[in-house]
This record gives structure tokens, sequence and C-alpha cells, in this order.
């Protein structure tokens, strides 16, 4: 399949920052690629860049053959956005606002009305339409948000990490549109700092971490940068402090990474069931008591960890 | 266009579903009215409107239409609005003026009657035509709205007697081109035809006419107040409307418009556009209201429908200038509620701008609400649009120009973080 999106050294620079450390990646027509990173890591201002709101500082991308820099106003055409925060009117009805954001893709007249049903029925509204988006649930409004991007069936759909805070039952229902767009066409790329989104959606993963992509290429390819390893992971209790115990389990026999988060401590290891006892014994003896334990084989969260040496969540 | 005029009517529909918004625009003008009503003695049958204007009459004319219009003001009709003096001297007059004693001194020079109605023997000798003289009304800065109302009534005045003139001119050639008057007869027909103009302008150079009737002339402090009241809340309207752009660029739906098919201008343009549709909503609703229940008499309806045009042009300018200077839009808020509250007492909301000392009458040109507040009060005693020039002008360069200052600093600052 044809890139349908070129990016070549792109970046974005503020007078004392660099967002975005000039990237290079492409996507094929057809693909779900995804750009997995933490919070602050350059995907918003990526998809702001390709997306022509924000200029870039160097660099340049082509969609659809279009050069952001020189041609915007023909990248707008092929492109869909849905951005990270809900962008609706709020006091307009969902249908209002479709037909709002219809008008100003240039839709009108008959093909507006068809099309705004059209998309009412794929995020499930039908039935709400008239109501004022501000009586909406915050899962609701999220769907309203996509179907905004939908209106004038883009070629190339930009989802900036559509799912942060709301419930698992309309994170589920998002994730099957994203995959049922695909289905039927849609290129998509989707911004998350979930890996088990970018694992469940993507064919390609691009790892963005302080502005730089940092990993590039299908799951398998990025799980085997870190090697045959697990991943083992304590949920300790909230009162418990998870980075002494890192710092205690780092340099121990057959473990390569000890991180800790908020209330976990992740550890990197080629064979998790030889530390478990270990690695109990050594929360015993500092007091520290363990909740739970996960082993993980293998994932993008351990590529992550094995590339910056932190975890997604830091 | 038709984009720039989507995101307008969005911004009007979602003006009249806040209903925060609605409360401070409709209902809060629309009891001040009412409590200003009161207050003045509206309601109650008092009349305090503006009465006895000192005027100063100079008549070196001395034949038939200067002293129709010295008559005029010295007429029945006017009594109640003007205090009228003779005086012989136009420097005496000037003088007057100029120590705050009169709002306006009228100069009827010498040969005025003669501009118009040629004398015997010239009337039809274009190279003996007297050269046109103009009346001079000499005005007290310090007295805009009593000057305003007797500019206005010489310029109505002047006004009909021209088209008098001009009437005779066309119906004597006419007379002779068809051969009902030969040139021997023309002269004395024309005399005679202007001597009838001078008399029935004698008769239609009244604000009677003018104004259907005299109790029109009575200037209703309500027509002052209400106009006043309003054109404060339209300051606070634009704001609103400002604030909308920066809501918007903080809510998300400004960069949207921005990744969308759609052009700066188009975007700007249309938030513009929507802050003026809100503004004339307003004070079309405001005016509309207080006439159906209050019976203000606002005047001329298209002199009031170009006003309120202008007005709002000109407010929507100030709006969008607070907006450009602003980073948030609790700052738009702030920022516009000082300047209406500044703006209302300077431009004349609550006291007329006659009451303040020169330097603060000076600055009220700066505020819509000072020539949006002439130009009402203008049309208010029985003006038209045509006596509406200045005002009008005054709100549409200040819309431009503050238009452009604020398009500039959105240029540089750019609408959304670059």
């Amino acid at each position: 399949m044809p890139n349908i999106l070129e990016v070549k050294d792109l970046a974005k620079s503020y007078s004392d920052f660099n967002a975005v450390k000039g990237i290079t990646f492409d996507i094929k027509e057809g693909e779900i690629f995804s750009l997995l990173g933490p919070n602050g890591a350059g995907k918003t201002t990526t998809i702001s860049m390709l997306s022509t709101l924000y200029t870039p500082t160097s660099g340049d991308a082509t969609i659809g053959g279009h050069s952001i820099s020189k041609d915007p106003m023909a990248v707008k055409q092929v492109i869909g956005v849905v951005p990270q925060d809900l962008a609706l009117y709020e006091d307009l009805t969902a249908k209002e606002n479709l037909i709002f954001w219809g008008q100003m893709y240039g839709l009108s007249g008959k093909a507006l009305n068809a099309r705004v049903d059209e998309v009412l029925e794929q995020i499930g509204l039908v039935d709400k339409a008239n109501n004022r988006v501000k009586t909406y649930s915050g899962g609701m409004k999220r769907r309203v948000n996509i179907g905004v991007g939908l209106l004038h069936k883009p070629r190339l759909l930009f989802m900036d990490e559509p799912t942060v805070g709301i419930d698992p039952q309309s994170r589920r229902a998002i994730l099957d549109t994203v995959k049922d767009l695909n289905k039927q066409g849609m290129t998509v790329l989707y911004t998350t700092h979930y890996m088990e989104e970018a694992a469940e959606l993507s064919n390609r993963v691009g790892i963005i971490d302080h502005g730089e992509l940092i990993a590039l290429g299908t799951q398998d390819e990025l799980t085997k940068q870190v090697g045959q390893t697990d991943t083992l992971i304590l949920h300790v209790d909230e009162n418990e402090d998870p980075q002494a115990l890192a710092e205690s389990l780092k340099g121990e026999p057959d473990i390569l990474e000890a991180t800790a988060t908020e209330h976990e401590v992740s550890i990197i290891t080629p064979q998790a069931e030889n530390i478990l006892a270990s690695v109990v014994s050594k929360a015993n003896e500092r007091g520290i008591k363990i909740r739970s334990i996960d082993i993980r084989e293998p994932n993008l969260e351990a590529v992550f960890l094995h590339l910056t040496g932190r975890a997604l969540r830091d | 266009m038709t984009k720039l005029f989507l995101i307008g009517i969005k911004d009007l529909k979602l003006m009249f579903r806040d209903r925060a918004a609605l409360t401070f625009m409709l209902l809060a003008p629309f009891l001040l009215t009412i409590a200003m009503g009161f207050v003045t003695g509206r309601f109650s049958g008092g009349s305090t409107g503006i009465s006895d204007i000192p005027v100063i009459i100079v008549n070196l004319d001395k034949k038939d239409l200067g002293n129709e219009l010295e008559n005029l003001f010295f007429s029945e009709d006017l009594s109640d609005l003007m205090e009228p003096t003779a005086s012989d001297s136009p420097e005496t007059a000037r003088q007057l003026i100029e120590s705050d004693q009169a709002s306006a001194a009228i100069i009827i020079p010498d040969g005025f009657t003669e501009s118009i109605i040629p004398a015997e023997g010239t009337m039809l000798d274009q190279t003996t035509q007297p050269e046109a003289v103009q009346i001079e009304v000499y005005t007290n800065p310090s007295s805009p709205t009593s000057a305003g109302i007797v500019k206005a009534i010489v310029d109505e005045f002047v006004s009909r007697v021209e088209e008098g003139r001009m009437s005779g001119m066309t119906s004597i050639v006419g007379l002779m081109q068809s051969g009902l008057v030969n040139p021997q007869n023309a002269e004395s027909e024309a005399q005679s035809l202007f001597q009838n103009v001078g008399e029935t302008e004698s008769t239609a150079i009244t604000l009677t006419k003018n104004t259907e009737g005299a109790d029109a002339v009575d200037f209703d402090l309500l027509s002052y107040f209400a106009p006043g009241i309003a054109l404060m809340f339209l300051m606070y309207t634009v704001s609103y409307g400002g604030r909308s752009i920066l809501a918007e660029r903080s809510g998300g739906t400004l960069p949207r418009l921005m990744i969308s098919p759609t052009q700066t201008f188009q975007v700007l343009g249309g938030k513009v556009l929507g802050i003026f549709f809100m503004g004339v909503a307003q004070v079309g609703i405001l005016i509309l209201a207080s006439t159906i229940l209050f019976q203000v008499n606002w005047g001329n309806p298209i002199g009031i429908t170009v006003l309120i045009l202008a007005a709002v042009f000109g407010a929507t300018g100030w709006g969008m200038l607070i907006t450009a200077f602003a980073r948030t839009p609790a700052q738009v808020a702030t920022t516009g509620t000082v300047i209406m509250l500044i703006f209302s007492i300077l431009g004349g909301s609550f006291i007329s701008i006659e009451n303040f000392p020169p330097l603060m009458q000076t600055l009220s040109k700066i505020t819509p609400i000072a020539w949006g507040l002439d130009g009402f009060t203008t049309l208010a005693l029985g003006g038209t649009l045509k006596n509406l020039t200045e005002p009008i002008s005054a709100l549409l360069i200040m819309g431009a120009v503050l238009f452009g200052v604020a398009v500039v600093i959105f240029n540089r600052n750019g609408l959304v973080q670059k």
C-alpha cells in the first residue's frame, strides 16, 4: 500500500523547549499507526503540526501528497481530527454540533443531513441526538467528539488520546469504533499512553519520548528489542514506599530493571518465576506489604521501560 | 462568506441559550430602564425633558427667509423647547457662546434671502446670480445635545428652502421650454413662484410638520436613558462576544475550526459577525420592548436602524480590541466590565455629557455610547438619517480603526498558539 503520510525530520521548538525533535516516520494507507508515549512526550504537538494547526520549526510532512507547510488547505480536506480535549459546543445538541462542523467541512443540504444521520448511527447517539451536549456523560461527549472528526469521511483520521478520562464501557466502544473505521478503509493515526490500546489496535507502533521517536515497528519487532524477558509487577499498599523497594532490588541476580510508580514496582527479568521468592523476601525484610503480583510476558510497556528506564505512566 | 455567516449565526444561537448572558444583556438593562423611568418621574407623569435651550438669533438678512427662520425659533411651537434671544452682533453672539451662556448662535448673513430668491431683473440671468450664502450655527461644545437640536432645526429649514428653490427653478425652465410661459413673462412668473415657495416654506418649516405635532418635540427623558442604558449594556455584550473568542480557544473549538478547511479570516470574521449579531439583537430587542411597553418615541425608524448598526459596529471594535489584548476569557470579562462602567459614565448613559467639564466631554468622544446617544437624541427630537452624518461617521470610523488594530494584534499573537 502507498504511504498516505510521510513525516521527515519534523521538529517544533519553543523559546527554551524542544517539544518535537526531528521525527521521521510514515503511515501506509489502511494502517492503524499508534504513537505511544507518556504525557508530555510530544504526541499532541506532532498531531497539531500534522493537522496544520502549528507551524513546524523545521522539517515537513506530506499527507495524501500535499505538504503540510506549503498546501495546508489541501491537507485539511484529507484529514479528520479527533482532539484530545473535547472540542464541542455544549449548549448545542449533538445534531446541531454535527451540522455546524459538517458545514465547516463544506457539507450542505441533503448530503449534510444524510451524513449527520449516518454518523449519529455510527456513534450510537440517534436517540439522544437532540439533547444538548452538556447533558451528556463523558463517554457520550467523547463519541460526539469522534463523530465530528468523521463527518467528511477523511482518508486519514488523527485520534489524539480519545479514551482519556472515560469509563471502561465507553472506552471499549471507542476502540471498537476505531477498528470498524479501519475495516471500512480509513487510515488512523492514534496517540495514546495506554500500552494496551496501542497493542490492541495497531499494525505498527512508534514509541515517542521527550520529543524523540525512540522505536518504530510492529509489536513483534519492538518486543524483540527487549529480548525474551518477563515483567514482574508488585502492587504494594498505598502507604508503602515502592521506590525504596525498587532501589533495593536493582543489581540483584536476574533483575535487569526495577522501577517504581505510585503503588507499583516493575521488574524486568529473564524468568519471573526464578526471582519471585527473593523479591517477596526482600519486600518482607523491608516490611513492605505486597497486595498482589502480576507476571507479564514481553510487551510494549517492557519495551518502553527497556528503552527509557521509566514506566509509561511515570 | 457562507462560513462567516454560519459562525456568526452559531454564536447568536449560543447567546440565546446562555441564560446568565441573557439576564445581563436584556433583563438587566430593561429593569434599569424601568428604574430610571421611576426615578425621573417618567412613569408618574412628571416632565423633565430637555427644554428652554438658550439660543441667540442674529438676523443680518432682515428679509423674508431670514425673518422666517427667526420667527420659527420664536414661534409658539418651539416655546417650550427654545429660549431664543435676538442679537444684532455676531461677535456678541459668539462671545455669549464662548462664555457658556447659550447653547448655540444662529447667524443669518446679510443677503441670505437674495441668494435664494434673486432680486427682480436678475432671476434668469446666470451671470448675475448671487453667490450662495450660508447660515452659520455657532455651537457650544459643552452643550452638544442642545446644540445638536438647534442645528437639526436649522438644517431642516435650509433643506426645505433649498428644495423649494430647486423645484421653482425647474418649474420655470420647464414652462419656458414647453412654451407655456414666454421669456418676457418668465421673470414675473418666477418671482411669483419664489414668493409662493417662501410662503409655502414659511408654513411648512415648522417642527409640527417634521415631528408630527408639537408634543413629539417635547423631549421624553426615557428617549435619552433607554438608549443610554442599552448602549451601556451593549458594551457588556461586545465583551461577552470577545470573551467567546478566547473561550473557544481554551475550549478547543477555535483550534478545531482552524483545523477545518476554513480560512483564518473566515473564522475571525465569523466571530466578529457573531458579536455584531448579538449587539444588534440586544439593542433591537431593547428598543422594541421599550417602544411597546413604555411608548418611548425613538424617532425615525430608518435612522434608528442605521444608527443601531453603526453603534454596534463601533462597540464591536472595542470588544475586539479588548479581546486582542487579553489572554483569558476572565481577563476580557474583567476588562470589559470596567470599560463598560467607565464608558457608560463618560458616554453619558446616566448624566448628560453636557454637564461634564470640557476635558471629559472631549474624552467622551472615544466612547460609542456618546456618539450613539448623540444620534438617538437627534432622532428622538425629530431628526432623520441625514442629521446623523456625524455620529454615524464617527462610529464607523471608530469600529474600523479598532478592528484594524485588533486584527494586527491577533496576527502578531496568532489566533491559536502557533
